[in-house]
């Protein structure tokens, strides 16, 4: 599906950088926890002080090596450090220790399915180490700009797209699937809004049939997916304007800017772009071995895309909720236990993995939305959602009567069985006594009964409805049909 | 070959140095001739030779395990700071 | 007892001539007169070195002393030094303290030296006659108006006055042998990698090397034991066992084959310092070594081949001086682009001014291949003759530099003529390979040094040589006549 716009064609490429979740720098033994004051977490080396130098932290390497397998790609068997010469006040050496012509991990690609259900596969061009800069605050300070070098040389994967994508949407649908992967992966937390996951766009206009791309703007700082989509948009029909009014595209970073919905030219940023890339003389080259990526390979975990497949094979889901149950490994792995231990031993039947699909992704996903939480922090646990369900299954409770049950044993520590009993929210199967609750409807709804009698049908529903709400909705529903027939019918 | 005026200065910029009137022609001139000298390696055969961009090839980056080993010592580093505000290095106002 | 050599200063300690206080005071007071003269120190560290002292005559007496302990020495103020001023002799670190030690300065505190200051060089470690220096140029000992070399002339110029009896110097393209030339001393440049460049403020990371400049090879050779090594911070640090080297230093000379470098003959070598050193092989010859011509032949593109590398990484490296953090920050700057080009035009002196522009411009878009690239390749070639050399013979051989020290600015103002000071030099960094410069005997009354070299990580192949021609000679023994007396006045 590609957006046309008059005839015009988008075409976007991603630049995603993912802080790799390390306990320590890049090229140091500094901390990387989010949130800590000001300077605290940069080291002499982090500082850029005169005479220091970088070790590269093992576990980066490890983390991109696993991102590499995880997409396919190859891993490059010597990859080396490059500096990417610029000055910035955020940047302490002056350079970015980054990875230029021999990249970690190259040749890569990801699956995207698209909103007709069709799939599309995006290349990556390649994924490379490199460090994170530091920040610059200006609120407070009338003419001067603070700078917190707390997260100068985390460790990043760049993630570089081809410009595959031909929509905002797809773009959106990719940039998902690369921050589930992350987190599968276990790499990077994906936090937007601190900033462990964030993505440059390029994005470029071409008339449909065009063999060569148009110019190229390339718009940073876009830290949501709903930014990514708005400001792909907004840059679009910026483009399109330009050109219609007889203009010309100029290759420029734009940033975006969320509150008026725009981007804008960041001059400041282009005036030296000439990055004098090197090769770091204070660090070697990085040498992988085949025994080293074996090693990793054995230790990834099952893939999204592997996970979905599986959950429409083995349990019969539709591609949308296999997709939805797989949008992170916890929820993953949720499911899978939920479904185990409703069915036991057996494969489960089609109608308990879908029972089970519609209350993860309905109830349990509705409370945690509503408390904030993530499933790993979920008051009910996989074996007493699987409980519930096995009582929705065994008609001690009906699918109604269960969501009751479900607030309140989000409510409190309790098995379901127990808050049934408790509760007496058992199906009430005693001939006997939904007898005596038709009885006592009857005898309060004379005229309605009298016109029963005398043809009107219809009011059957009402009966059921009076001797429902009577026993609280207890009343198993087939017992209740056949004694309440007998009993209308005098 | 000699560099004018102009490449002067936008080499300057790039690498971030003011220079004075005086000093521009002064390294035009020496420039100039370093570029000359240079300039002899354009006369060495090193077709298929491999670039060495280290003194002794063969040895690959060593990895440093995963581990926080710093303390918060800012105190200390931001002695050496001409300014600094609330623990923040302090620089005229960065546009964006 | 300026005079001793470490090796005769650690024994007459032991022996209790006199302590390592007495020691530590007459070598600062011959510091403290020899400034005026040779301005060889930035900064003398009087307090903590008596401080040193004290420890270390308490450790003699308790029987806990190294073999180094109580031994003094001057460090290049390219060291980082923590709580002392480091200034890399640049206008920039004028007010830097060093929160930190270098690897190098580190192993020899715990090894009980006795660190008297820190010595003059060439801004950011770049010239060849010590002119460069933000404090002022270094006098050579033999005659004040010349130069002492560079960039590591404080620390030659400091040992061959007999202030400090050795000094810890580091060497780019030349920076310690040629200084140790001109001086009259005995300086080592190790294998690339030997050394921790750990806080030794970077020049150009691949060829810079820290090393020695000492009376005699032994001494060189006892402290370099306690200085070399693998260092975890230094990422092209190599994880190679220090051998002893004091061990192999009395090794018979029979059956060495010497290489002489035919490329070092052909040009612009002074006829009376060819003749020197033409005598000085013959003393090899009478140890017992062989002689054989070898020939280098990319080794003339040494020069052009390091004023590409060697700028374009000391580009990138000095970029760090932005006013930000440390160092000099220019008065009132209007914006942020005048915060780094004043606080860098005025805090860099021209020379390193030039070398970052030159590198910045090999670098930049469109001329890469061209130099850096093109330079790398010539590189590999030198790289390649060293190794096809020292496939035919032990060591190699000529001169440290083409002619003897020059007056104080008789080259400042012709940067290539500077530059090819370092022509006999250069070649070791580029292909990483240990060098040294001894004393070999003295033309027109100045000193000339003879360069040995060797292949990677044969430190003691060459402390044995040296040491070799100095039992059998004694030009290094020699000192300026305005620095023989104990007391200078
Ligand atoms: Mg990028
Ligand atoms: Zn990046």
């Amino acid at each position: 599906m590609s957006t046309s716009n008059n005839g015009w064609e988008t075409v976007i490429g991603l630049e995603i950088h993912a802080q790799l979740s390390t306990n320590s720098k890049i090229f140091s033994g500094s901390a990387t926890a989010y949130g800590a004051a000001p300077n605290s977490q940069a080291n002499l080396v982090d500082l850029a002080y005169p005479g220091v130098l970088p070790v590269l932290n093992g576990e980066a390497v490890r983390m991109a090596v696993k991102f590499g397998l995880a997409i396919g790609a190859e891993i490059a068997p010597r990859s080396v450090f490059a500096r990417k010469n610029y000055f910035y006040p955020d940047l302490p050496k002056g350079y970015q220790i980054s990875q230029y012509e021999l990249p970690i991990v190259a040749k890569g690609r990801m699956e995207i399915v698209l909103d007709d259900g069709s799939r599309k596969t995006i290349g990556i061009t390649r994924a490379h180490l490199e460090e994170d800069a530091g920040k610059s605050l200006h609120e407070g300070l009338p003419r001067q700009s603070g700078i917190d070098l707390n997260r100068a040389g985390t460790p990043l994967i760049e993630i570089v797209s081809e410009p595959d994508m031909r929509s905002a949407k797809e773009a959106v649908a990719y940039l998902k699937k690369i921050h589930t992967l992350v987190r599968y992966l276990e790499i990077c937390d994906g936090n937007m809004q601190e900033g462990s996951f964030r993505c440059d766009a390029n994005v470029s206009v071409r008339k449909f049939g065009a063999e060569k791309f148009g110019t190229r703007a390339e718009i940073k700082n876009i830290n949501s997916f709903r930014f990514v989509e708005k400001a792909i948009n907004y840059e679009v029909e910026r483009q399109i304007d330009v050109i219609e009014g007889g203009g010309k595209v100029v290759q420029e970073t734009r940033l975006y800017d969320p509150d008026k919905g725009e981007t804008r030219s960041m001059r400041s940023k282009e005036e030296a772009n000439d990055y004098r890339y090197f090769p770091d003389p204070d660090l070697l080259p990085v040498e992988i071995d085949p025994a080293y990526i074996g090693e990793i390979k054995a230790t990834l975990p099952e893939l999204p895309d592997e996970k979905a497949a599986r959950f429409v094979l083995a349990y019969d889901l539709s591609q949308y909720d296999a997709t939805v149950l797989t949008s992170s490994k916890e929820l993953g792995a949720y499911y899978d236990d939920v479904v185990k231990a409703l069915a036991g031993e057996k494969l489960p039947s089609k109608e308990q993995a879908k029972l089970a699909a519609n209350w993860v992704a309905g109830s349990l996903a509705a409370a945690l939305n509503e408390h904030n939480l993530e499933i790993t922090g979920s008051r009910i646990d996989a074996k007493r959602l699987a409980g519930l369900l096995g009582r929705i299954v065994d008609n001690t409770i009906s699918g109604k009567i269960a969501k009751d049950v479900f607030e309140a044993m989000w409510a409190e520590d309790k098995s379901c069985d127990e808050i049934i009993e408790a509760r007496g929210l058992r199906q009430i199967t005693d001939t006997g006594a939904i007898e005596k609750a038709i009885d006592e409807v009857m005898a309060k709804n004379p005229g309605q009964l009298a016109d029963y009698r005398s043809g009107k049908d219809k009011l059957f529903g009402f009966f059921v409805g009076q001797v429902m709400k009577a026993t609280g909705g207890k009343a198993n529903p087939a017992q209740l049909n056949e004694l309440l027939k007998k009993k209308l019918a005098g | 070959m000699s560099l004018n005026r102009d490449q002067i200065n936008s080499i300057a910029h790039l690498a971030r140095l003011s220079l004075t009137d005086a000093e521009v022609p002064v390294y035009q001139d020496s420039l100039s001739k370093i570029v000359d000298l240079v300039g002899q390696l354009d006369a060495a055969q090193t077709a298929g030779i491999e670039p060495m961009a280290h003194p002794l090839p063969g040895l690959a980056q060593r990895l440093r395990p995963d581990t926080v080993t710093e303390k918060d010592q800012h105190e200390l580093f931001q002695r050496n700071a001409p300014q600094v505000e609330a623990a923040l290095y302090l620089v005229p106002k960065v546009i964006e | 007892m300026h005079t001793f050599t470490l090796a005769e200063l650690a024994k007459k300690l032991r022996a209790k001539e006199f302590s390592v206080t007495e020691l530590t005071r007459a070598l600062l007071a011959r510091v403290e007169a020899s400034q005026p003269r040779l301005n060889a120190f930035i900064t003398v560290t009087a307090e903590s070195a008596l401080a040193q002292a004290k420890a270390a005559d308490r450790a003699l007496a308790d029987g806990k002393a190294g073999p180094l302990t109580g031994l003094p020495l001057a460090h290049k103020d390219i060291f980082c030094t923590s709580g002392v001023k480091t200034s890399c002799g640049s206008k920039m670190l004028d007010n830097f303290v060093s929160p930190y030690d270098a690897t190098v300065v580190e192993k020899l505190n715990a090894a009980g030296m006795v660190t008297l200051g820190k010595t003059n060089m060439d801004e950011f470690a770049m010239g060849s006659s010590n002119e460069t220096s933000w404090y002022g140029p270094v006098k050579n000992p033999w005659n004040p108006k010349l130069v002492p070399g560079g960039s590591s002339g404080g620390s030659a110029a400091a040992v061959a006055a007999r202030v400090a009896p050795i000094a810890t110097a580091t060497d780019t393209g030349g920076s310690i042998r040629q200084p140790a030339s001109l001086c009259g001393v005995t300086g080592i440049k190790p294998t690339y990698g030997r050394v921790s460049r750990f806080g030794m403020i970077a020049f150009a990371s691949s060829l810079d090397q820290g090393g020695l400049i000492s009376i005699t090879a032994e001494d060189a050779a006892m402290v370099l034991g306690a200085m070399a090594g693998f260092d975890t911070r230094d990422s092209t640090s190599v994880d190679t066992p220090v051998p002893n080297y004091v061990a192999e230093l009395d090794k018979p000379l029979t059956g060495l084959k010497i290489g002489l470098i035919k490329e070092f003959f052909d040009t612009g070598l002074d006829a009376d310092v060819e003749k020197c050193i033409r005598e000085a092989l013959g003393v090899y010859e009478k140890l017992g070594a062989t002689l054989v011509e070898v020939k280098l032949p990319a080794l003339p593109l040494s020069v052009p081949t390091y004023y590409v590398v060697a700028p374009a990484e000391c580009s990138s490296n000095l970029a760090r001086f932005d006013g930000v953090r440390y160092g000099y920050r220019c008065q009132d700057p209007k914006d942020l682009m005048d915060l780094y080009k004043r606080s860098r035009g005025e805090g860099f002196g021209a020379e390193v001014k030039r070398r970052i522009m030159t590198g910045t411009y090999v670098l930049s878009a469109g001329y890469y291949d061209a130099y850096y690239l093109k330079a790398q390749r010539v590189r590999q070639l030198i790289n390649q003759d060293f190794k096809r050399a020292f496939g035919e013979v032990d060591v190699l051989m000529g001169p440290t530099a083409p002619d003897v020290a020059f007056e104080i600015g008789a080259k400042s103002s012709d940067p290539i003529q500077m530059y090819l000071n370092d022509i006999y030099t250069i070649g070791a960094n580029l292909a990483g390979v240990p060098a040294m410069s001894i004393p070999c005997g003295f033309v027109r009354d100045l000193p000339v040094g003879l360069q040995i070299c060797g292949p990677h990580f044969a430190e003691a192949k060459l402390f044995n040589v040296a040491h070799a021609f100095q039992k059998e000679t004694d030009w290094h023994r020699r000192l300026p006549a305005d620095f023989a007396k104990e007391v200078l006045s």
